[in-house]
């Protein structure tokens, strides 16, 4: 794939025109989460529907991302790629799907693909929990993960994260 | 740069274009005047000539002896040497040796390697400007201490360290002071006479000479081994054969910055004073980081809250803008920037930072379209980020 600079023509492309970037007013779920080795932070918004079989969907979804170029993009493509998609079909993304989409990452940054997918399992975790739902095996397991990374996340944008939710909220 | 060019470079820290002058200089000692230095014939001799003629004039624009300057492949051989070397060299008399915690990597990392063959290394603490105060240097030296090493001036933030101070220290203690020069050589005045500077690094791509070439300052009688042998080139202090053209060209580059130094340097602070004002009035939520005086004429570094260097770097690039910066998404061991730390940023202060640096090339209304586009790349970064509320504060 063509190139500008380090990145992929298609990461450039997101990066300075992010879709779906922005938040959702009562939104159904959202997954913030924060990667621990390099301090990204990601928050994802996502509104749950039903298609026309009555299975839930992802009818709409956005994303703040607080990070580099890749962490940007990459944000920018797992809100196309799972717009739409029925909820246990989501619950399945592969973070593959985001480097093949953005035509490769820099191995280095790789692990904000990681950061993408995390956000999007915390959201629908954050729905189901909501909703009092059973929370499959896999995503449970995948929230305690990222729950014992977040907090060191946490930790050091402590004062950040805690103004700017009371500011979101007014 | 010296030819037209759309692209705004400001990142002369990093390195800097050869500056035609140099280039012109070093021409003839790719092709016609090729020979090597220690052969006896004419081309040899030649060649041998072209050295010492490039060591006269490097050691001048540093009031050296022509005999104290040992040249060498870049700053990271010379600070090499100069710690490896005095360090084994002078064993016997102790194994202490001081740096400060905002060293280029190359003294950080030979000095960590250094504790691993017995040595004990001490990092003086930086205050928030980046300084090193003389008093702790003081204070740190003991019996067993052998070398202190501090770097003229920072890199990433431009902090300009006492040095004359610390070296009358270091001279009544008896113990070598090496400064790694790099980024001051050519920009501000250095006399390791009258700054008591035992040993310097300086390197010839950071004033407008080609890479491949620098140099280590040696005063007469330092005790140093070296750390390559072979046909004991460069006083036996560096074999390898000399890189003559790259030399010639460090020396021009040297005699170039003497002529244009005090010129320049105002220039440049003018420029750079114009940038750090319009910056931080344009810029809300951000900050200087290094000392607001005592810092190099070409060197601006920022932090802005709620955004990330490396997107800024990029989206600078796209707008034909070419900066750097401190936090972790740039480099390759995801890591913020040690110095960043060492000044007591906060890791966030340190993920939004962004350094540009000035140089010869860079005009008025460079500086005047960075505060035209800078303002936007910001606020466009900040629109995506969660944290697009709390700078305000």
């Amino acid at each position: 794939m063509e190139r500008v600079g380090l990145y992929t023509k298609k990461v450039i492309e997101h990066f300075q025109n992010p879709h779906n970037m922005g938040k959702i007013k009562n939104p159904d779920g959202v997954g913030k989460v924060g990667n621990i080795v390099c301090g990204d932070v990601m928050w994802l918004y996502i509104k749950i529907g039903k298609d026309k079989e009555g299975r839930e969907i992802i009818n709409d979804i956005k994303f703040e991302t607080y990070g580099c170029v890749a962490a940007i993009a990459t944000s920018s493509v797992i809100t196309d790629l799972v717009k739409g998609k029925p909820l246990e079909e989501a619950l399945e993304f592969d973070r593959k799907e985001i480097i093949k989409e953005l035509g490769g990452l820099p191995p280095v940054k790789i692990h904000c693909s990681v950061l993408a997918t995390d956000a999007l399992y915390e959201a629908i975790y954050d729905y189901l929990k909501k909703k009092k739902r059973k929370i499959p095996k896999k995503l449970l397991k995948a929230h305690q993960r990222i729950e014992k990374e977040k907090k060191e996340i946490e930790e050091r944008y402590k004062e950040w994260i805690k103004l700017e939710e009371k500011m979101h909220q007014e | 740069m010296p030819k037209k060019n759309k692209k705004i470079y400001l990142d002369y820290a990093a390195t800097t274009p050869v500056d035609p002058r140099v280039l012109k200089a070093m021409l003839p000692y790719f092709s016609v005047k090729f020979g090597n230095t220690m052969s006896l014939h004419s081309f040899g001799q030649e060649a041998k000539a072209a050295l010492e003629e490039s060591r006269a004039i490097v050691a001048d624009l540093i009031n050296a002896k022509p005999n104290e300057i040992i040249f060498t492949s870049s700053a990271t051989e010379s600070n090499n040497l100069a710690l490896k070397g005095v360090a084994f060299a002078n064993k016997n008399k102790g194994r202490h040796i001081i740096i400060s915690q905002i060293e280029h990597a190359c003294v950080r990392e030979t000095a960590k390697w250094l504790e691993t063959q017995g040595f004990e290394v001490t990092r003086i603490k930086v205050d928030e400007y980046g300084l090193v105060s003389s008093e702790d240097v003081k204070k740190a030296i003991k019996k067993e201490t052998i070398l202190v090493s501090i770097i003229h001036a920072s890199n990433e933030i431009g902090t300009i360290q006492p040095i004359e101070e610390i070296g009358r220290i270091c001279k009544e203690r008896g113990v070598y002071f090496h400064t790694d020069a790099v980024q001051s050589l050519g920009k501000i005045p250095i006399d390791v006479t009258k700054m008591n500077i035992d040993l310097l690094t300086a390197s010839s791509h950071k004033m407008y000479g080609p890479k491949g070439a620098a140099c280590l300052f040696v005063r007469e009688g330092v005790k140093i081994e070296p750390i390559l042998h072979g046909g004991g080139h460069e006083f036996g202090l560096r074999s390898s054969t000399v890189n003559v053209a790259a030399i010639v060209g460090f020396a021009k580059a040297c005699e170039i910055c003497k002529k244009e130094m005090k010129k320049e340097a105002e220039r440049l602070t003018k420029l750079r004073d114009k940038l750090i004002k319009g910056v931080l009035e344009k810029i809300p939520g951000s900050r200087l980081n290094g000392h607001p005086k005592m810092r190099l004429p070409n060197n601006a570094n920022f932090s802005f809250k709620g955004v990330e260097g490396e997107a800024i770097v990029i989206q600078l690039d796209l707008l034909g803008i070419a900066g750097s910066t401190g936090s972790a998404c740039a480099s390759a061991k995801l890591e913020p920037s040690p110095i960043l730390l060492a000044i007591g940023l906060k890791p966030e202060q340190a993920h939004g930072s962004l350094r540009l640096t000035l140089g010869r090339w860079t005009k008025e209304k460079d500086i005047e379209y960075v505060l035209k586009v800078l303002p936007k790349v910001i606020k466009n970064l900040r629109k995506i980020s969660p944290f697009k509320k709390t700078w305000r504060e």
